[in-house]
């Protein structure tokens, strides 16, 4: 088997002289969920547009399944897109939805009717063939959106913030339901949201993208535990990011205070980024901790507290626990070393400019 | 707002209404539908169905269906090139399709009448170059000339109107699922367009079918359309009754056709010109 599915490469695309997409390479295995996350604006959706035909690139090449499908109309592509609202066809019944493209394709008519209830079923949506597209919610027309496309057997499914429209209860509902689908239908999914616990949820890989570049590629867990710069830090979850001087391999000075850590080959005295997830700091006896501080602030946010540290020098830490240390009080911090995520320092000003602040 | 201060607003348009549309229209429904001296009949709306009249109604449906058919042909496909170009006021391309409407419409029309006469500025050019001459003034190809040339904005218009509202997503979606240029534009965006093509088709069959200021100018007194009818009616014949029966005819084409729109074009989306 090949290795990968889709190739890009070296695409690059601008709009009106803004460049959106600067010399992109992305490889997707077969049977992968990807997940392409960033801000609105960081090219996700032009790349995934790229993909399905929509938009032409300036340069650069769309090699799918071994073939260069740079120049094919979207029509000709083996691939099928969910769209961001639905895009459903209003003067269609829900049947004559499913069928569109397989009534293009001249499939005869009992392969066609046995397709919209296999797709009706797999969407959990047994039975509604005939009712009216417009009167559907948001959830069952994103479904029949899906089941439009699959009933096509795509090799490849592209999906356009699907969840964007919906509320948050059923947005967790039809993730486990796209993951469900996925495994089902054992086809390659691309996914674009701006969301990243939808991103963390899903996907066996995340591609984190900021003003046209890929940020950092890799698993869930590598994307959240070992991000590669401050950007891709502080988009996915909460953390704590904070400039440091690399002492010695395996040896970190925040704030004065040298805490131990597991990375190796930074250098000697070396500035870095230092991440540290809220929920990885345990605060502890004043005696205790590596650095002291005082709790200024405090939330109950239901599974855990929020809590702000302010330590001597001003920064303030944002610590997650199910331990509460009311406002006031002095506390000790301590975070065990495979907690600590040293970064390199943004060695250009462009790469500064998807910085930290943001 | 207050509601009584709401009902005095309205008040000029609602004088206005009363003295230049129901009353007319009540004289009308009272002239159609009564003799010389006064007594009801029929007779009026009837006369329709007398050979000459008859023959006037059938080439006035004639030529309004023929231009309501050339004006679609020509605003889909002009229609369908605007969508998505991000239109507005000060772009070149609607300055000159406005620019003509600028224009009173007697002026347009007899602009044509200058240039299709015998004599007139096609003629004299094409003589010059030593080409057969135009002869098709005083012709109902004249008068779907002058029908085509008034009425296509009024085409173009709500088809746009519509074309603008369907989401490119949707039309990327077909695309998606395998089809080809043809089959979307047959497929989605006509089905989808159909409430702006049957405002456009009720906006110049309408005015094409009463029209007799085209056939006047352009079809000399040798194509005679029932609005040509009526006005004599009223004018040469002085039978007002009679202009006014046959008027209630055309009344009834006019409630079909806005009876077309209610039932295609619920929203009114493409009649928000």
């Amino acid at each position: 088997m090949r290795e990968s599915l889709i190739d890009l490469e070296h695409i690059s695309k601008s709009f009106d002289g803004e460049i959106v997409l600067d010399d992109l390479n992305l490889s997707i295995k077969e049977n992968s969920f990807v997940t392409l996350l960033g801000p609105s604006g960081c090219g996700k959706t032009t790349t995934l547009r790229i993909i399905g035909g929509f938009v032409q690139a300036d340069s650069g090449k769309v090699i799918f399944d071994g073939k260069d499908i740079s120049n094919l109309p979207p029509n000709k592509r083996n691939l099928n897109t969910v769209f961001q609202k639905y895009a459903l066809f209003p003067h269609m019944s829900i049947a004559e939805n499913i069928a569109f493209g397989l009534k293009i394709k001249n499939k005869p008519k009992a392969y066609i009717d046995d397709k919209i209830k296999y797709a009706l079923k797999l969407v959990n949506l047994e039975g509604f063939e005939n009712r009216n597209i417009n009167l559907l919610s948001g959830g069952q027309q994103q479904r029949i959106a899906i089941a439009r496309a699959i009933v096509n057997e795509p090799k490849v499914l592209l999906l356009d913030e699907p969840l964007g429209a919906l509320d948050l209860k059923l947005r967790q509902d039809m993730q486990y339901e796209l993951i469900r689908l996925k495994n089902e239908l054992g086809i390659t999914f691309i996914y674009v949201t701006h969301d990243q616990e939808e991103a963390l949820t899903m996907s066996d890989t995340i591609v984190v993208m900021n003003q046209g570049y890929i940020q950092q590629m890799g698993t869930p867990e590598q994307i959240y535990n070992e991000p590669e710069n401050a950007f891709v830090a502080d988009f996915i979850g909460e953390s704590n990011i904070i400039a440091a001087t690399m002492v010695q391999d395996r040896l970190v000075d925040i704030f004065g205070a040298k805490f131990a850590c597991v990375d190796e080959g930074f250098g000697n005295n070396k500035p870095v980024d230092v991440v540290i997830r809220p929920e990885d700091i345990d605060l502890v006896e004043p005696d205790k901790g590596t650095l002291v501080g005082t709790v200024t602030h405090l939330i109950f946010k239901g599974v855990h507290y929020e809590m702000e540290v302010t330590t001597q020098n001003g920064y303030e830490w944002l610590v997650h626990s199910t331990d509460m240390f009311p406002v006031g009080k002095e506390v000790g911090i301590s975070v065990d070393p495979f907690d600590i995520q040293i970064m390199n320092k943004p060695e250009s000003e462009d790469e500064e400019a998807v910085g930290v602040n943001e | 707002m207050n509601k009584d201060l709401r009902k005095i607003l309205a008040f000029p348009y609602i004088i206005w209404m009363i003295g230049f549309t129901i009353i007319p229209l009540s004289l009308i429904f009272i002239y159609g539908l009564t003799t010389r001296d006064g007594s009801f009949t029929f007779a009026n709306v009837l006369s329709i169905f007398t050979r000459d009249h008859f023959k006037a109604l059938m080439l006035s449906i004639a030529l309004s269906i023929i231009s309501t058919i050339i004006c679609l042909i020509m605003a889909f496909p002009l229609a369908l090139t605007l969508k998505g170009k991000k239109l507005n006021k000060g772009s070149l391309i609607v300055f000159i399709f406005i620019l003509p409407m600028w224009m009173n419409f007697l002026l347009r029309t007899l602009a044509w009448l200058s240039l299709l006469e015998k004599n007139g500025i096609i003629n004299t050019v094409l003589k010059f170059m030593h080409l057969p001459g135009l002869n098709i003034i005083n012709t109902p190809a004249a008068i779907i000339l002058g029908m085509v040339y008034n009425y296509l904005p009024f085409m173009v218009l709500p088809i746009y109107n519509v074309l603008e509202k369907i989401d490119d997503n949707t039309i990327n979606a077909a695309r998606d699922l395998g089809a080809n240029t043809l089959q979307t534009i047959i497929k989605v965006i006509i089905p989808l367009s159909i409430p702006g093509i049957v405002s456009g088709i009720t906006m110049v069959f309408v005015p094409a079918l009463t029209t007799f200021v085209i056939s006047n100018i352009l079809g000399g007194s040798k194509v005679l359309l029932i609005g040509n009818v009526i006005e004599q009616e009223f004018t040469k014949g002085s039978n007002w009754n009679l202009g006014s029966g046959l008027s209630l005819i055309m009344m009834i084409f006019i409630l079909i056709s806005m009876a077309f729109i209610a039932k295609y074009d619920k929203d009114g989306e493409g009649m928000s010109v």
